[in-house]
């Protein structure tokens, strides 16, 4: 779960690092009231979760209340690639006598935790590897012993920090393993003329998996239909298509959707029942699926491996006979392999409901749900 | 002979007597897993009775492992006891330790790595567990759906793994492992890959593939220095939007990197052919080997 900037920044302060004052406006008379009570000229900065904000024209400097209230004004609601903005960040314009560049994350390849720390800041940092590739520290880090004060020193030696920059590496650290995340990045940490360092902006992703070890935000809805599958269990992502698509298991339900834009149409959604499922998640996903006005047609592809096909075709039928009642009725290709799938294709058979057919091949069965979506 | 499991292995259940634990000790002893031991701490001393086998369960590894020689453990305990379940299979030791539980906090994944590193092979977390058929099943993957034969196969994805094992039955499989879908994981596709060019009873590696991380290009860089077993792979996610996590923790695309098409290319651009669908993979590695289609 990615977190806004102010989020980050509150992490941060909650471990001693240093962040310019301020507040989180979401009306531009809101954002007039912090600047006056700051003081001193803000900066008014878009909380979306996406980079390139400053260049999108999402960060403005306002020498005072009135200024901050004009440019808040212009920079909410502003669409920033595609993330609207609902709320800026108000904070106490503070001017850099140098900008570094400091993170932690997780390195998939190795396995392992990563240190990227670099003397230029305030820029993209794959672009300063690439044209000063010694000024960018990369340093392995040991998961076991972290990064205590004497690593923290290494590390801004390394990559040409001054001494003073080593407590806010150590810092960032705790950050990193007390709140369980993925990356923590600060572009650019900074040092004020008077030796101060100060985290100028924060970006946190934090591990949903660990959710149950913290009180942290809970992630923001959604949109309404994948907010109410999660609340189910489900696994479901909503896409832009017309072919609704169910299946068990990740990576056969990404392959699922592959298939059916590899015969012609769009896929709608993904949408995991995982391992095992039972009658009622089967029903459930339906639900869901038939819920989105955009779909015309449904692929149901279901490998019993530990999944049982015969609770996949129970929970079809008692699916439908439900939504049936609310209208929600569209055709339905069925694909049951694998575990019991005999006795599934059975119940399906003897249902002989009017929306479904069944397919024995996962590559004939998105062919046909693409061509029924393409015909309705 | 197989990779990393065998006829000989003797597999303990790290949380037997739970639902899922019970659930699928039965299945593997069913099977013919040689399941010698259960491990649910507090519980030591109680037998699990699995219909013509009872199992012992003990309170700790180190005391299973004292009693029966297991060499293998097989965890089913929820995300917040994992790691310290996996810290004590590693200090038992246990060499090979399969960690079915989804939902463990990264963290803890690169927490148990560091801890096993040189000690225990980890497989996982959050993934299926390996099958060598006919001889031994670790985990959770289903046994009746493949028989015994020389193909080797390694996947991120459980039903794809099951899918594919299906497709190619009439071959059979030296052994499938499921890597698991999790962005940090013990064992990658080149720590299997390894095995199956090393292992005498494997004639061709089928390797299944999804979008994130950089996992499948590593991997091809790998069979293009090391393997000359022939190769065929599957990759899931090309419709996959950017920054959306598809299922797995580990299944997204960031920015440019980590996609289906990025994978693709960089397996074919080291003669490793990858199929469009499932049965299209299935399909190449007969094409491979010159078996005709049953």
């Amino acid at each position: 779960m990615d977190l806004y900037e102010h989020q980050a920044k509150e992490l941060f302060q909650r471990h001693g690092i240093e962040v310019p004052a301020g507040g989180v406006a979401t009306t531009p008379s809101e954002a007039r009231e912090i600047a006056a009570r700051l003081g001193a000229p803000v900066v008014v900065k878009a909380q979306v979760r996406i980079g390139g904000r400053g260049k999108a024209g999402g960060i403005r400097a306002a020498p005072g209340p009135a200024a901050a209230e004009q440019e808040a004004g212009r920079v909410l609601g502003m669409d920033i690639r595609g993330h609207r903005a609902h709320a800026v960040l108000v904070e106490a314009a503070t001017a850099p006598a140098a900008e570094y560049y400091a993170a932690y994350l997780v390195d998939r390849a190795e396995g392992a935790f990563l240190a990227i720390v670099s003397r230029h800041g305030g820029m993209d940092i794959e672009e300063v590897a690439a044209t000063s590739p010694d000024a960018v520290a990369r340093v392995p880090v040991d998961p076991l012993t972290g990064v205590d004060a004497a690593t923290a020193r290494l590390l801004a030696e390394r990559a040409g920090l001054p001494e003073e920059a080593a407590g806010t590496l150590e810092r960032l650290w705790r950050v990193m393993v007390e709140e369980d995340a993925l990356l923590v990045e600060v572009n650019p940490l900074i040092r004020t003329a008077e030796g101060r360092i100060v985290a100028l902006d924060g970006k946190v992703t934090l591990d949903g998996n660990a959710a149950f070890r913290h009180d942290h935000p809970a992630p923001p809805p959604s949109a309404g239909l994948e907010d109410r599958a999660r609340a189910k269990g489900l696994n479901y992502v909503k896409l832009d298509g017309r072919v609704g698509v169910v299946g068990n298991g990740a990576g056969l339900v990404m392959s699922t959707l592959d298939v059916v834009a590899g015969a012609g149409a769009a896929p709608a959604n993904f949408l995991d029942i995982g391992g095992g499922a039972s009658a009622q998640v089967m029903a459930d996903g339906l639900e869901i699926i038939l819920s989105d006005p955009d779909v015309r047609s449904v692929l149901v592809n279901v490998f019993g491996g530990i999944t049982s096909c015969d609770a996949v075709a129970t929970g079809i039928v008692s699916a439908l006979d439900l939504l049936g009642e609310r209208g929600l009725a569209r055709p339905i290709v069925v694909r049951l392999d694998g575990n019991n799938a005999e006795a599934g294709r059975r119940i399906l058979g003897e249902a002989a409901h009017p929306a479904v057919r069944q397919v024995p091949t996962m590559d004939g069965a998105a062919e046909l749900a693409a061509g029924l979506a393409a015909g309705a | 002979m197989a990779i990393f499991l065998t006829k000989d292995s003797r597999v303990l259940v790290q949380g037997m007597t739970g639902a899922e634990g019970t659930r699928h000790t039965a299945r593997m002893l069913a099977a013919g897993t040689d399941v010698v031991a259960g491990v649910t701490p507090g519980k030591g001393g109680r037998t699990a009775d699995f219909g013509e086998r009872a199992v012992p369960v003990f309170g700790s590894v180190a005391d299973a492992v004292a009693a029966t020689g297991a060499d293998v453990s097989v965890v089913f305990v929820p995300p917040r006891f994992t790691l310290a379940a996996v810290e004590e299979a590693v200090a038992a030791p246990i060499p090979l330790c399969v960690v079915i539980t989804e939902g463990v906090p990264v963290h803890d994944a690169v927490r148990l790595r560091a801890l096993a590193a040189g000690r225990t092979r980890i497989i996982g977390p959050n993934c299926p567990g390996l099958i060598s058929p006919g001889q031994s099943s670790a985990g959770i993957i289903p046994a009746d759906i493949t028989s015994s034969g020389r193909i080797g196969l390694v996947s991120k994805s459980g039903t794809l793994t099951y899918q594919l094992m299906y497709e190619l039955r009439d071959l059979g499989c030296s052994t499938a492992v499921g890597i698991g879908g999790d962005p940090v994981v013990g064992t990658t596709h080149i720590d299997c890959l390894q095995a199956f060019q090393d292992d005498p009873a494997t004639d061709a590696i089928v390797m299944i593939g999804e979008i994130g991380g950089d996992a499948e290009e590593r991997a091809a860089a790998y069979v293009a220095a090391h393997v000359t077993k022939p190769v065929v792979a599957y990759v899931a996610g090309f419709t996959a939007p950017e920054g959306r996590t598809m299922g797995h923790a580990g299944a997204i695309v960031s920015g440019s990197s980590g996609t289906a098409q990025a994978k693709k290319n960089a397996l074919e651009a080291v003669g490793v052919r990858v199929g469009r669908t499932p049965s299209e993979t299935a399909a190449l590695l007969r094409t491979v080997l010159g078996k005709t289609t049953p």
